[in-house]
């Protein structure tokens, strides 16, 4: 390919380019057997346990930031999300809305990312779609996912089955990767730079489905923060939870970031944590599976309490302080 | 002698007072027959004599009323005499008026007597009180006033305390609190020699603070930290355990003899500290008066109050000394109300623990006035004032509950014509402040008997108050933050406006989501038009920089004078992250343009090297406030107007760039501060007076968090009056954010009429 090759309107068109697009760009680098035929739809094996499906649209800025980029983002955020449900993730689908003049150089890099990606959380993209737009109504390339997962067996989850008394964890430091991509955004040169947490969370999420009904409900705390999707449950549980500030594990560099940027790291974006809410006696044996999965930092940082639905944290200095939802975003784009 | 029968009905603060037994007193002497109670919120006198008896009963009760009583309005109907002699109290009767809930009162002079006069009684007893003082709102569980709905309902009256009760021409009759050594309330000391009771337990207490140590007292509205104000090892303790680096501490003075000695005391200033409000009051530190800097560092007031409670008088009288006594919390959380709070969160304060058996129902804090030429400002409105309500000239009929903003949070339910201020809630997103926010408003809604018509609430969508008032299920009302402030200072000389609104603050959030502070709004209750602001300065880090001051420094250094940004930085910013600051600002990262006033003070008390970290809010302005010296010289600094397109705006550029000029070549900071408060007073009245002439209205009120500054107050004042314009300042009620809450319900109060 010839590194100024761009993305012209007439590989959205369905024709020959695009057929070239797909031939040299997707399948080498994400192909798979049910791809490669390349039908209007892909017809898949039944599963054995209840469907589970999602949908995500990407439109991160930058589209390439430390520790990622648009394409694994698009593939670690909608596996994230069926394990999240309680399902094993099996096929994503993914449509691309580029922009006239993408450089079709970046798109193989994406696609190279989405392959890696795949490959690491065990999963294939089955089917897609391309479209281009004119030059100044696209800005590059946005990604729409859907992916399809498979329940496991006997697990129930959701925010309606915490109860007083269970407890929160939470599987790593907060904030990485909305830190992440602001620096890249704005092209800020931290002291010591962040680089996304981007990840699939297969491992962590398959130590804690084997607690059975221990495990009442995950999420993964991306847009907003930890302070947003701790609301969230909170909310649509109908519960109080209460979390220690000084138990949420934290990076350095994120934190020395934060202070600068006047930014609560609390709600910063993380793409490759969840939080989890567990039955108190089991707590202690999760959070050591989690770590035994690689999340090393994991660790218990609160629990559901007696009360009207909100979240407080409470720290050492400064007592006890609501950690409400904000209504803006302090950053946009983030994922 | 001709006869008549008249119907009295009085009404104001009139419960809780000893208007009952004063009529009765009154009667008597008169040889008039009938009867006095209490209904809702009124006193009802059935009087029946010679008229020119009656007269004379009228007479003294507009003009010689108890001490305490304020009496709001008398109104007396004939009716036909029926005979009968003798003149009585009667029970309370419920009632579907309104009510109210009398705000606790200071120790008179009568029973401070007695708890000092060795023969008494009440010798000593800590928890001595009669009709015209003692704890009321923060010990009523419900209404009517009565004692079996507060918390001495406990304790049985033993029969002495029943005789006077009983007795109409006792101090003590009908005295819902009264108690003495035998059947009241008992203090208890635990501290490191073990527990001990009564006395002993007020000895050991003074012992504990004599050998400085730190206190836990259990007060009236929640808990205080005390120690030995002029032990400086101890304050520096207390600073520590606490946590507090900086904040002023609040001092207890034995008396006001004493208070002479440590503070310039006026009129006005006497006046306030021996009131039955009791605050704490801010006044200027006398010069060698023995107590540390650390007090209050890098400030010339401090904070001064006389004891309110004979409890506070024994302790203090015991120690013979002036005592810190500071709020009983950890980082402005609210005060401790409980035992078991107390225990939790005062526990690795405190070395010894001063508590009692009478329960405190209501959390309330100390209240704070600040004095000074001659006049007076309300800083937090609680204890003592909260939550008497002021009469409202309304425009319709609705009940309206206005929350209040966020911060110094207060709220306010409009009823009938009268406007109930809650007393101060203090920060809503601190948990325990949030659920007494909510928990207060349920309670004040059921004692008034008032459910409200609609809310009012800031236009903020974060605030966590606003968040409260849409979940009423009730028609929500949202109100700009510096028009209520204006509406507030309106209210408070009940006027309606229009005048020119001087809103001058931190941060509100105006009508399209821009962050105003520096607001000159031609207003009345039912509008406003922003007539002219300060230019914006950028905020890098946004809320951060309202802890930072160096960081809004270097931003409005960099606009003002981008060639000394490096110098500055280099003389005063030394071990700061100044170069990410800068590149924040160069890529326009999380820098927040706000028109504030409050944040342009931190710039100019950080270049000139005053404060340039903020370790509790308004620090860097008070200690800017407190360098002001009337004689420092000239030349004042600008802002020029530019007129060039509306709303005006106010440059601040110029004055920037002089305030770090007169630091490079030494100016000292007494002078730069005071040219920089003599420059803003100046613009002030510069813009007023081109929107006078641009068919503005004569009249201006100065509101908003930055006119706690009374100097800025007295200047601004000054200078409006001389240019022929009729000021209205706060004095009642706070110009900061304790006062939206009384704005927002007035102008909702105009919407929902309309």
């Amino acid at each position: 390919m010839n590194p100024d090759d761009v993305i012209l309107l007439s590989h959205g068109a369905g024709g020959k380019l695009t057929a070239r697009l797909i031939d040299s760009v997707f399948l080498p680098r994400y192909g798979n057997e049910i791809l490669r035929r390349l039908g209007d739809g892909a017809v898949l094996p039944p599963l054995a346990g209840d469907p589970v499906m999602t949908t995500d649209a990407h439109v991160v800025s930058p589209r390439f930031f430390p520790g990622g980029d648009i394409g694994s983002l698009a593939v670690h955020g909608t596996v994230n999300d069926l394990l999240m449900c309680g399902a094993e993730p099996r096929w994503l689908s993914l449509a691309f809305v580029l922009e006239e003049g993408f450089p079709l150089g970046d798109l193989a890099r994406i696609c190279d990312s989405i392959g890696q990606a795949a490959a690491g959380a065990g999963v294939m993209v089955v089917t897609g779609d391309t479209k281009v737009v004119e030059r100044g109504r696209g800005d590059g390339i946005y990604i729409a996912a859907a992916g399809i997962g498979e329940r496991v067996r006997g697990l129930e989850l959701g925010p309606r089955r915490a109860r007083t008394g269970d407890a929160v964890l939470l599987s790593g430091p907060v904030g990485q990767h909305g830190v992440a991509v602001l620096g890249a955004r704005r092209e800020l040169a931290f002291t010591t730079p962040v680089t996304s947490d981007s990840r699939a969370l297969v491992h962590e999420a398959r130590a804690l489905f084997a607690f059975g009904g221990a495990l009442r409900t995950m999420h993964d705390p991306t847009r907003g923060g930890l302070a947003t999707c701790l609301n969230e449950i909170a909310r649509a549980g109908g519960v109080r939870i209460a979390i220690d500030e000084d138990a949420v594990p934290r990076d350095a560099r994120v934190e020395q970031a934060c202070e600068l940027l006047g930014m609560d790291s609390l709600y910063m974006a993380n793409e490759g944590k969840l939080v989890a809410v567990a039955a108190p006696e089991s707590a202690a044996a999760m959070c050591a599976a989690l770590r035994a999965a690689g999340a090393a930092e994991a660790a218990c940082i609160g629990a559901v309490v007696e009360g009207s639905p909100l979240v407080a944290a409470a720290s050492r200095t400064g007592g006890e302080r609501i950690l409400d939802v904000l209504t803006g975003d302090p950053l946009p784009r983030i994922c | 002698m001709p006869r008549a029968r008249w119907r009295i009905r009085v009404e104001g603060i009139v419960q809780g007072v000893g208007f009952r037994p004063a009529v009765w007193r009154y009667a008597t002497a008169l040889d008039l027959a009938g009867s006095v109670r209490n209904e809702g919120a009124a006193v009802l006198i059935d009087v029946e004599g010679e008229t020119p008896a009656l007269a004379r009963l009228r007479a003294l009760l507009e003009h010689s009323p108890p001490p305490r009583a304020r009496i709001a309005s008398i109104a007396c109907e004939e009716a036909p005499p029926r005979g009968g002699d003798g003149f009585a109290i009667e029970p309370s009767a419920d009632a579907l008026v309104q009510r109210r809930v009398p705000p606790d009162m200071a120790t008179c002079p009568d029973c401070l007597a007695e708890i000092r006069d060795p023969s008494a009684r009440r010798s000593g007893y800590p928890f001595t009180n009669c009709t015209n003082c003692g704890p009321r709102y923060t010990i009523i569980a419900d209404l009517p006033y009565d004692r079996v709905r507060t918390s001495m309902a406990a304790f049985a009256m033993c029969e002495d305390c029943r005789r006077e009760y009983e007795d109409p021409s006792d101090r003590r009759f009908h005295a819902q609190p009264i108690a003495c050594p035998r059947c009241g309330p008992a203090l208890r000391f635990t501290g490191a020699g073990g527990e001990a009771r009564g006395g002993e337990a007020l000895a050991r207490a003074v012992e504990t603070l004599l050998a400085g140590r730190i206190l836990a007292v259990k007060g009236l509205g929640g808990y205080h930290l005390a120690c030995a104000a002029e032990d400086r090892e101890a304050v520096a303790r207390l600073r520590r355990r606490k946590g507090r680096e900086a904040k002023p501490f609040a001092v207890m003075a034995p008396d006001l003899e004493s208070a002479e000695r440590l503070a310039e005391l006026d009129p006005v200033a006497r006046a306030l500290l021996t009131g039955p409000e009791r605050p704490i009051v801010l006044l200027p530190r006398k010069d060698g008066c023995g107590l540390p800097e650390d007090l209050a560092p890098g400030l010339r007031r401090i904070g001064l109050f006389l004891p309110y409670t004979p409890l506070h008088d024994l302790l203090c009288a015991g120690a013979g000394r002036p005592l810190v006594m500071t709020s009983g919390n950890l980082t402005d959380d609210p005060i401790a109300r409980t035992e078991e709070d107390a225990a939790r969160r005062l526990g690795g304060i405190a070395d010894a623990f001063l508590e009692h058996d009478r329960p405190i129902l209501r959390r309330c804090e100390d209240s704070v006035v600040a004095a000074g030429g001659g006049r007076s400002v309300m800083v937090r409105r609680a204890r003592g004032y909260a939550p008497a309500p002021i009469a409202v000239r309304r425009a319709g009929r609705a009940t309206i509950l206005a929350v209040g903003g966020d911060l110094k949070n207060t709220f306010c339910l409009l009823a009938g014509p009268h406007a109930f201020v809650s007393p101060h809630l203090g920060e809503l997103r601190h948990l325990a402040a949030f659920e007494q926010f909510r928990r207060d408003i349920a309670d004040v809604e059921h004692l008034l008997g008032a459910r409200p018509d609609a809310v009012a609430c800031d236009l903020h969508p974060d605030y966590l108050a606003a968040a409260y008032a849409h979940e009423r299920g009730l028609p929500v009302v949202r109100v700009q933050h510096h028009h209520a402030h204006i509406a507030a200072c309106l209210a408070e000389h009940g006027e309606e406006g229009p005048a020119i609104g001087v809103a001058f603050d931190g941060l509100g959030m105006g009508p399209g989501g821009e962050l105003w502070g520096g607001e000159f709004l031609v207003a009345s209750l039912d509008g406003f038009r922003r007539a002219a602001h300060l230019a914006p300065l950028l905020l890098p880090g946004g809320e951060k920089a309202e802890r930072e001051p160096w960081r809004v420094a270097i931003a409005c250094l960099a606009a003002a004078a981008p060639e000394a940004l490096d110098a500055w930085i280099e003389a005063e910013a030394g071990g700061r992250d100044a170069a990410g600051i800068k590149e924040l600002l160069a890529r326009d990262v999380n820098c927040v343009p706000v028109s504030s006033a409050g944040r342009l003070f931190d710039a100019v008390a950080a270049i000139a090297g005053v404060c340039l970290e903020s370790s509790y809010e308004g620090e860097a302005a008070m200690r800017l406030e407190d360098l002001v010296r009337d004689d420092a010289p000239g030349p004042d600094y600008e802002l020029p107007l530019d007129c060039a397109s509306r709303p005006f705006r106010l440059r601040w550029e110029p004055l920037v760039a002089g305030v770090w000029e007169d630091r490079r070549r030494g100016v000292p900071a007494e002078c730069i501060a005071a040219r920089f408060h003599r420059g803003l007073a100046a613009a002030v009245c510069a813009v007023c007076a081109r929107l006078r002439d641009d068919a503005g209205p004569p009249a201006v009120a100065l509101s908003g968090g930055v006119f706690h500054n009374s100097v800025l107050t007295a200047m601004c004042v000054r200078l409006l009056e001389a240019r022929g314009f009729r000021v209205l300042a706060h004095r009642d009620f706070p110009p900061g954010d304790g006062g939206i809450s009384l704005g927002q319900a007035l102008i909702a109060d105009r919407k929902l009429a309309q």
